[in-house]
Order: structure tokens, then C-alpha cells, then sequence
């Protein structure tokens, strides 16, 4: 039970730790919690199995996530010019499985307000990631965002990951 | 505003900011163009099977694309006859053998002939309500009509027939279902819905403005290009995925080079940009994909399909398609200052999986709520569309290589060449639209 409560534990510390990354823009920590094969995916909907030969909305490696984040930062990124900031929350941790060797997947739910310019919107879902377990401590394999908006009309669109 | 004041909004190399702006000019927009002209209302992939229904909106008009049961595919007007109740109150979904008022329980053929009314004898005998009344009829579309599965309709009974309106912007479908080994193409079942703050000329200006990729794009292609060298230099073939070429391309294809591209206007508003986005390596993919084609249309046919030569086909007033890559917008005016655009992908039937994934990166990394391109034209024309509202101007140039309109006996203008860049297009849109807004009814 304690070696559980120790897990259960340092989950939600690793994904409050993702959050907090994104939202203070600390773009190249948050892709480094990533494994070389990590994947960050947002399907279209959540009954999607599989990202491959789907539409997605975010479907990145590690090497698309660098070609975002250095969009974002590029003096020309017209669009970032604004304030904008974002606010997660991330709760209702529940680990799903965790495996011999440690690798973990856990479910949790998350609620993202944006501001931009004068414009507040809110995204909310679930969190669906597979977690590897290492020496260094935990590295996201997979974080698959089911956001309950994801078929809404998006008023402007995304920029950075949710 | 009176009919003769719309002509003088529009000169041929500038447009008053009204045009824009004035929500009273919208209002004849909607009237005059979207609710009289052909406009797509979506492709029967999206409607399968009988019953199958998908919204859309036509102007102001809240339409309802569905497949009836002799397999035609009808458009009808989401409005009850009795109280003006919209029918379907979901984006899509299958009605089953007929429409069903959630109201009072009028029910209605897929067609939308009534069916029944309720105490249909108790209630309405003696009045002016019954079958025999076409008005208690869903009243369907003036005008439909289905172009090799693209499905368009017109609120008017009169004008040209649908490929007198499209002319040679046709090419837009011709391209997209030749480039399959069936002839045909189907919808990828999802679309992403995007909202601009902005008018919806905005956008269709923006489509065939050669000039602004490597302005407004620098950040995405200059960040695709930094990391498209580093895998290309550990890649076994010695290149990055396609992928990552389609991104870095917004950099590297510079002004220069875009002017090296050439714009077909044509009357009614539509515009081709020809030009080659290089998405034909000699790759293992492509090659299959050469052999499948050349064996369904023989050698000589292949090289005249590949060889069409488009980057993108906009037909006037609301439907963006790049057909290399089998993908369209379509731009739902919202209001004067408010525009969704639906963003489809399509399968070529018979093409190898390999073929669908390389439009399918496109359709994910350009196209979704989350693109890397598209976050700055939007910002663009929310900023355009403020700025335009103010009191610091009256006009919007459209001179870009005014003068140099290469204009041809059939209507048709072409940009001069080496001049790709040119506002030709937004001239052609607004000469089309002037044409339009001042036409009697």
C-alpha cells in the first residue's frame, strides 16, 4: 500500500509538473519530459483507437514539438505578439496500470483557461499518458488529450499544446 | 444604400472599407450573392446511406444536406412549416425513413413532402393545411445539383446551371477525383471547424495573395527548415519526411519565386494559381502510386492528370480547394465581422495508403485547429478587419501590378508573367462582386 500511495504520488506531482511548464512557456523542459519515442496526441474525438492514418489535431513527435516551439519563439510569429498566458488544473489522478518495471498509465482531468488580448476561453478534458520509468524518474511516452471541446468550433485556434 | 451607390464602392485597383465592414452591406451580400448563387454544401460521401443528414449554412439560411431514398441527394431548408421549428437540432446524424418536428410531431418525407400532421383530419380538416398545400411542404433548395459527388445549391430558380458557373474553375474537382484510380474521391470522415474574427473576403483575398506566404509564414517555415536539415542530415535516403518540406517551403519558396507563379481569374469571381508545390519525388510511394494510375488510365492520360498544374482553386464566394492535396475550406459567412470555415480531407479511391498519409500530414500540420500556418493569417485578418473599422482611411489598395492584367477575350484575365504576386484575384473577387451586389433580382 505505501509503495502504491509513493506512486500515486509521484504521478500527480510529474503531471502537475507538465502543467506547470506549460503554463510558464518553458517550452524546451516540457518536450524534454518526453521519451526519444514520446508522442503528444489530440485526437478529433475520443472514440479515435489510434493516431496513425487519422486526422488528428496535434499529433507530434519530439521533432514536430521542436518545430512548434521554435515557431512560437521566432520574432516573426506574428500571432504570439499578443499577452496571452494560460491556467492549468489538473486533477482526479487515477493510475490505471503500472507494470513491473514501473511504467505507469494513468488517467486524469484537466481544465485550461486561456487568455488572449481581452479574450478568455476554456478548454477541459481528459488526460490519458503512458509513463516510463527510469533511473531520472518518470518520461511521457504518451499524453493523449481528449478535450471535451475537441469537435466545438474553435473562436481562433490553438497555438501551443494543451 | 441605394442600388447605384454599390458600383462606386468598388474602383478597379481600390474597394471603400465599407465593403468590409458595414453590417448593412453584409446583409445584401447574403442576399444578392450566398443566398442567389451556387454554393457547396458538402460531398454525399458525408451521407452515405438513406437518411443520413448533415447541416449546413447557406447564407443566413439554415440548410439540411440529406440523402433520400431513392439515393438522391436533396437540400432542404431546417424549418418546420408549422412553427418555423428547426428539424434537425444535431451538426449530422441519421433520421431514418423520414423527418419527425420535435415540436408537434409533423412528420416528413426525406424529400420533404409532409408526411402526416397530427389530428391531421380532427384538427385540420376545412382548412388551408394538408397535403395538397405545397406550403406544408420543408421547402427545399431552389436548385442542387451533384458534380462528380460535390454537392452545391442554389436559394434561386434562376442563373446560370452550376458548371456555367464554375467555368473553368471546375478543374478544382476535375483534379481532385482524376488523381484517383477510380475517378473518385471520398470524404475522411471529420471535419475542423475554425471561427475568424474577421469578413469572410478577408480570407478569400488571403487565398490567392502569392505575396504574403513569406511574409506572414517566416516563423513556421524557417522553424520546419531548422529542424528538416537536422534529420535530413541523419536520414538514411538523405531528406526529412515530406512533411517537413510542406512547412519549410512557406520559407524557402521566396517572393522571387512565387512571383514565378501565374493567377487565371475568371468572370463570377473564381481564380486558379497555378504553380507546382513539388510533391512528386521519385519515391518508392510515388512510384506505386504511378504504376496504379497508369494502369487504370493508360500512359498517355497519367502524364496529362499529374500534369495539371495547380496549387489551388478558389471558387467564388466560398470554397477554398487545394486539389494535389484533396483538401477544401468552406467559408460559412457568420456575420460581418464573424466567418467559420470547414476544413474537409479526401481519400482518392484506389490510391495506396502512403498516397492518403502524405495529404493527411498537411490536412493535420496546415489545416486543424492546432496549425502551424494558419494561427497568423488569422491574426492577420483579425487585425485587418479593426483596422479597416476605423476612421483612418477610406480605401484598400488592391494595386499590385495594377495595369499589367492580362485580359482575355473570354472573360478570362491572367496575371502577367513574373508577376504571380499580383492583386489580380482581389480585383477579379471585387469586379465579381460589384457585378453581383448591384444586379436587380
Amino acid at each position: 500500500m505505501t509503495a502504491k500511495l509513493e506512486t500515486q504520488h509521484d504521478v500527480e506531482q510529474f503531471l502537475y509538473r507538465q502543467a506547470g511548464l506549460l503554463d510558464a512557456r518553458q517550452w524546451q523542459d516540457w518536450i524534454e519530459l518526453f521519451t526519444p519515442d514520446g508522442l503528444y496526441w489530440m485526437p478529433p474525438d475520443a472514440s479515435y483507437k489510434t493516431w496513425d492514418g487519422q486526422p488528428s489535431i496535434f499529433a507530434e513527435d519530439k521533432n514536430l514539438m521542436t518545430v512548434r516551439m521554435l515557431r512560437v519563439l521566432h520574432p516573426d510569429a506574428w500571432s504570439q505578439r499578443p499577452l496571452w498566458g494560460t491556467n492549468h488544473v489538473v486533477s482526479n489522478v487515477v493510475i490505471r496500470k503500472i507494470a513491473r518495471n514501473g511504467d505507469v498509465e494513468v488517467s486524469s482531468r484537466f481544465h485550461m483557461m486561456e487568455l488572449r488580448r481581452d479574450d478568455v476561453r476554456h478548454f477541459a478534458g481528459s488526460y490519458f499518458h503512458v509513463l516510463k520509468k527510469s533511473k531520472r524518474g518518470y518520461g511521457i511516452k504518451l499524453q493523449r488529450v481528449d478535450m471535451t471541446n475537441a469537435q466545438a468550433a474553435y473562436d481562433y485556434v490553438l497555438q501551443v499544446w494543451v | 444604400m441605394k442600388q447605384a451607390d454599390y458600383s462606386s464602392l468598388v474602383e478597379p485597383d481600390r474597394v471603400r472599407k465599407e465593403v468590409y465592414t458595414d453590417a448593412q452591406i453584409f446583409e445584401r451580400e447574403m442576399e444578392r450573392i450566398h443566398e442567389t448563387v451556387w454554393i457547396y454544401c458538402g460531398h454525399e460521401s458525408q451521407v452515405p446511406k438513406a437518411g443520413d443528414y448533415y447541416t449546413v449554412q447557406i447564407g443566413r439560411q439554415p440548410m439540411l444536406m440529406v440523402r433520400g431514398r431513392n439515393g438522391k441527394v436533396n437540400v432542404l431548408y431546417n424549418r418546420c412549416p408549422h412553427r418555423g421549428n428547426m428539424i434537425c437540432g444535431d451538426r449530422s446524424g441519421n433520421t431514418g425513413e423520414q423527418f419527425r418536428c420535435s415540436y408537434h410531431a409533423w412528420t416528413f418525407q426525406l424529400d420533404g413532402r409532409l408526411k402526416n400532421i397530427p389530428m391531421m383530419k380532427s384538427g385540420y380538416e376545412g382548412t388551408r393545411y394538408g397535403k395538397d398545400n405545397p406550403d406544408c411542404n420543408v421547402k427545399k433548395s431552389a436548385r442542387v445539383e451533384n458534380y462528380r459527388g460535390f454537392v452545391f445549391a442554389s436559394l434561386s430558380d434562376s442563373g446560370p446551371s452550376l458548371k456555367e458557373f464554375l467555368g473553368k474553375s471546375i478543374v478544382a474537382f476535375d483534379d481532385m477525383c482524376d488523381r484517383a484510380p477510380e475517378g473518385e474521391v471520398e470524404v475522411v470522415p471529420n471535419c475542423f471547424r475554425v471561427i475568424q474574427h474577421s469578413n469572410w473576403k478577408l480570407f478569400l483575398e488571403n487565398q490567392l495573395d502569392a505575396l504574403h506566404p513569406s511574409v506572414v509564414h517566416q516563423s513556421t517555415g524557417r522553424a520546419a527548415h531548422e529542424v528538416e536539415k537536422v534529420l535530413a542530415k541523419h536520414a538514411k535516403s538523405g531528406s526529412a519526411p515530406l512533411s517537413y518540406h510542406m512547412l519549410s517551403a512557406f520559407a524557402t519558396v521566396t517572393i522571387d519565386k512565387w512571383d514565378n507563379f501565374q493567377t487565371v481569374n475568371y468572370p463570377y469571381g473564381h481564380c486558379i494559381l497555378t504553380g507546382y508545390m513539388g510533391l512528386r519525388p521519385q519515391d518508392p510511394d510515388t512510384l506505386a502510386y504511378d504504376k496504379i494510375m497508369i494502369k487504370a488510365y493508360g500512359k498517355k492520360r497519367f502524364e496529362e492528370i499529374v500534369g495539371v498544374n495547380i496549387h489551388h482553386v478558389l471558387v467564388y464566394p466560398g470554397l477554398s480547394v487545394q486539389s494535389p492535396l484533396q483538401q477544401l475550406r468552406a467559408v460559412r459567412p457568420l456575420g460581418v465581422d464573424r466567418t467559420l470555415t470547414e476544413i474537409w480531407h479526401f481519400r482518392l479511391k484506389g490510391a495506396p495508403e502512403a498516397i492518403y498519409r502524405r495529404s493527411l500530414a498537411y490536412y493535420n500540420l496546415v489545416n486543424s485547429p492546432a496549425t502551424l500556418i494558419n494561427a497568423d493569417d488569422l491574426e492577420n485578418f483579425w487585425k485587418c478587419h479593426n483596422g479597416l473599422a476605423s476612421d483612418g482611411g477610406d480605401w484598400v489598395s488592391l494595386a499590385r501590378h495594377y495595369g499589367h492584367d492580362i485580359e482575355k477575350k473570354d472573360g478570362t484575365v491572367e496575371s502577367a508573367p513574373n508577376m504571380g504576386t499580383s492583386e489580380a484575384p482581389m480585383r477579379n473577387q471585387m469586379k465579381a462582386w460589384a457585378k453581383f451586389m448591384g444586379a436587380g433580382r
